[in-house]
């Protein structure tokens, strides 16, 4: 495994704490899972909120348990087939973990980070893309919830259209970098959007920039010609 | 290592059903209790605690004493079987498996946890009830990203604060000893 990425842009304690705490939808959380994947900083931060779920929960009175309740678990536990190796396998949360995967190397490699692959989307060459006009290509992920999560790959040197934002946003840089009017946005950085900001990001020129991003809800587009392909792309 | 990590090893090691009893009669009944505080239904809470204890037998090899204290560990097991069966909703994880075990936990790492997981209890227990509540409510609920904002901003503060200076006086002791 390469060394973690340089990371200037780092997610909200908020949402980390939502996402340790189990409250943020699963989109969010999927871009978070990603960045974690490249972030000790923050997972510093979601270990804190979990340690903390902990205390609070040896501090929680106790709610008394039906007389034979230690019995019937101990029948069902008895009832288990006694294989923890099989069990993890058949644990959808561990069987959908795929194998580490060694962060990008080169400047070709499209390998993206282990939580996208649960998504169909372990590298950018397994990726179903559909595009939606002028060269940028979008995949829109499985995730149950209000908030939606979608790939997006923008052509080196490309402009997206200015918009602003109804709710949250967050977009993680895999591949590439782009700049607007925060800052500049590079491989394992997040760029959080909420209702304040407006903003046009510019794909940097040289190599084609794919990032992970989640919505909430719709964007909010200043120009005539998104605003009528929104329907159709839904973004 | 504190009394319920080490039945944790006992689970795993030998498969322990006195061990696991232990288990179950001190966390069953808290974990019961907090999922009907942050809003499941009796039916709800029994079904999400009945799974996580089961998940608590099965991967309990998974538990490494090193990187958190059992309660810790137990309460995300709690917390993805409510996501998976209340909120219906996957849980994606970071890459490298937070709990993977190690053969042999690292004996100084495992005392620190131990240290700082009672420091960190003893400071949630020091705060006042109300803001204790407001913490708690935090968990598992289904919130918006300005109520998240609102709700954790001070706590997170607090437990962020709490958790450096637990670590500065333990440093701090560690180091007067020497
Ligand atoms: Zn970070
Ligand atoms: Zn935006």
């Amino acid at each position: 495994m390469t060394d973690l990425p340089l990371i200037r842009h780092h997610i909200p304690d908020t949402v980390l704490a939502a996402y340790a705490a189990g409250s943020l939808d699963e989109a969010f959380a999927l871009v978070v899972a990603c960045h974690l994947s490249l972030c000790d900083t923050c997972r510093a931060t979601v270990a804190a909120v979990e340690a903390t779920g902990g205390a609070l929960l040896e501090d929680t009175t106790p709610a008394p348990l039906p007389p034979g309740a230690l019995d019937a678990m101990l029948a069902r536990l008895r009832a288990e087939p006694d294989d923890a190796v099989d069990d993890m396998l058949e644990d959808p949360a561990l069987a959908a973990k795929p194998a580490p995967i060694a962060l990008p190397a080169s400047p070709t490699d499209t390998a993206f980070p282990a939580p996208l692959g649960a998504y169909a989307a372990a590298s950018a060459e397994t990726v179903r893309w559909r595009s939606v006009g002028g060269g940028v290509r979008q995949a829109v992920l499985p995730c149950a919830g209000r908030a939606k999560a979608r790939l997006l790959y923008i052509p080196a040197g490309t402009e997206m259209p200015d918009h602003s934002h109804r709710g949250m946003e967050m977009t993680m840089v895999l591949q590439g970098a782009f700049s607007d009017e925060v800052d500049r946005f590079t491989f394992g950085d997040v760029e959080m959007g909420d209702e304040d900001l407006h903003h046009t990001p510019v794909a940097e020129a040289g190599r084609d920039c794919i990032c992970l991003a989640a919505t909430d809800a719709p964007l909010r587009f200043r120009g005539w010609l998104p605003r009528l392909a929104q329907p159709f792309i839904g973004i | 290592m504190d009394a319920y990590a080490r039945a944790l090893r006992r689970v795993a090691l030998h498969r322990d059903e006195a061990a696991f009893a232990e288990l179950f009669q001190y966390f069953a009944p808290r974990i019961r209790a907090w999922l009907i505080k942050t809003g499941c239904a009796a039916a709800q809470a029994d079904e999400v605690m009945q799974d996580a204890m089961t998940l608590v037998w099965r991967k309990a090899r998974l538990y490494d004493p090193a990187r958190a204290g059992a309660a810790t560990w137990i309460f995300t097991i709690v917390r993805n079987r409510h996501i998976d069966l209340i909120r219906k909703q996957r849980r994606p994880e970071p890459e490298d498996l937070p709990w993977a075990a190690s053969e042999s936990p690292d004996p100084e790492a495992t005392v620190a946890v131990t240290q700082d997981s009672a420091a960190l209890r003893a400071a949630i227990a020091r705060l006042p009830q109300r803001q204790r509540d407001v913490i708690a409510r935090a968990y598992f609920a289904d919130l918006s990203h300005s109520e998240i904002a609102e709700v954790m901003n001070l706590p997170l503060g607090t437990i962020k604060s709490r958790i450096r200076l637990g670590l500065e006086r333990l440093r701090h002791e560690l180091s007067a000893r020497q």
